[in-house]
């Protein structure tokens, strides 16, 4: 199943309605990755509010969209993961570490405004670690 | 088992015959039992004594559970009903777990009652080996029983008194507080066993989505000891809460935690800590864009 990827102003918002096959991520991180560039992004979300389950390629997969699009110029944040998904993420160790997340979509919003806005008064992209 | 066989739970190997004889037997030993109560009750009490058992109770107190017992002993003996004993045993049980006595100690002052009593009986009979032995033969088995009896129930007091306190201590929830708009505090007191670090974890995350909290202070100050396991599970505690947007940040980790946490080797570099309660709240305040100031500040000048 194909993810409908949204563009809202800067951003662009990638929201994951059922379980996806590895196709289907691998899809979806190539046309995330080429849209940050066509519609000169400068955030990306992906709402993963609707998985109950995320596997090891799942989380490498998110990892190296957040990794991708930095490199591309746009900041990712991963919002709406589950508690029980947190849990059992932690539990395998894959913590996703380096990747900026949020609680919904409108907290993955509101960093995103944060960041972009410290990088524009910081004159350049540069990352700006969180923790 | 063979029906032909020897019953090696029964007292009575054959039943009906022998059991008219152990029964007088029983009897007779029950009354030279009864005669000498006071004599052998101290002795036994002495002994225990000697052998440093019951050192929680003092010597009165010995004398008066020695003396119920002994009569509890020598009545299960004469009835062959242990229930009196049992409910006996509970009730003793209960008494004196609290106090601190230890399951060798019961077993060993029940152990020395029946050697008092064994003793007892070779001095009375030792001329007459063959009644002795039958005197014995009734004796062992039913004395066997109630050192059974009694230990069996001190155990399972002290389980039952167990069950109870992990239960308590289950139940001792882990409230997880919101002291600010999105700030949640969660204080953990006690023991901590993976158990209860994982129903701590979800109970966490659980709150982190339904208060929407953006920052979380761990206050550990009432947490006594803490191993590799429950470090670790308090590092992917702070992992997963991350995972849903919130920044964890740990208090009142005591000299002895954070000495042992170096020495085992722990990895807590991802995590934030601050000396206090005090010191976390302040700096969740700052992190949220809150500023606590006095109110004369806030009043215009007259």
């Amino acid at each position: 199943m194909e993810v409908p990827i949204l563009k809202q102003g800067h951003y662009l918002i990638a929201s994951i309605q059922s379980a996806l096959t590895d196709a289907d991520l691998s899809q979806l991180r190539e046309a995330l990755i080429e849209r940050v560039g066509r519609f000169r992004a400068r955030g990306v979300i992906v709402d993963v509010t609707a998985l109950d389950v995320m596997d090891s390629f799942a989380v490498r997969t998110l990892r190296d969209i957040a990794h991708m699009a930095r490199l591309r110029g746009a900041e990712t944040v991963i919002v709406g993961i589950q508690p029980e998904v947190a849990f059992a993420m932690v539990q395998l160790g894959l913590t996703l570490k380096g990747v900026s997340t949020a609680l919904d979509l409108e907290e993955g919003l509101a960093f995103l405004n944060v960041q972009t806005q410290l990088r524009i008064e910081r004159g350049g992209p540069g990352r700006i670690d969180r923790g | 088992m063979a029906t032909k066989g020897k019953d090696p739970q029964s007292p009575l190997p054959d039943p009906q015959a022998q059991s008219e004889s152990t029964a007088a037997l029983l009897r007779e030993l029950v009354a030279h039992l009864r005669q000498n109560r006071t004599q052998l009750r101290e002795e036994w009490a002495r002994r225990i004594t000697r052998a440093q058992l019951l050192t929680a109770m003092t010597e009165e107190e010995i004398f008066a559970e020695a003396t119920s017992v002994y009569d509890n002993y020598v009545e299960a003996l004469e009835t062959g009903t242990f229930e009196a004993l049992q409910a006996y045993a509970r009730n003793l049980s209960e008494r004196i777990i609290p106090r601190g006595v230890e399951t060798h100690e019961v077993v060993g002052i029940v152990l020395l009652l029946r050697d008092v009593l064994a003793r007892s009986l070779f001095g009375k009979y030792h001329e007459d080996f063959d009644k002795l032995n039958r005197i014995l033969d009734a004796y062992e088995p039913a004395a066997n029983r109630i050192a059974n009896t009694v230990a069996v129930g001190f155990v399972q007091e002290r389980e039952r008194i167990i069950r109870q306190q992990q239960e308590a201590i289950r139940e001792l929830s882990t409230p997880v507080l919101q002291v600010r708009e999105r700030l949640l505090i969660l204080p953990i007191i006690g023991v901590i066993d993976p158990q209860r670090a994982r129903q701590l974890t979800e109970q966490l995350l659980r709150a982190i989505r339904t208060n929407r909290a953006k920052v979380v202070v761990i206050d550990i100050t009432g947490v006594a000891a803490m191993d590799s396991n429950v470090a670790n599970h308090l590092v992917q505690t702070v992992e997963a809460s991350r995972l849903l947007g919130a920044t964890v940040i740990v208090t009142g980790l005591s000299p002895e935690i954070a000495q042992t946490l170096v020495t085992i080797g722990v990895d807590l570099s991802e995590m934030a800590t601050v000396g206090d309660l005090q010191g976390g709240i302040e700096e969740a305040e700052r992190l949220l864009g809150y500023k606590v100031v006095p109110l004369e500040e806030l009043t215009p000048k007259a």
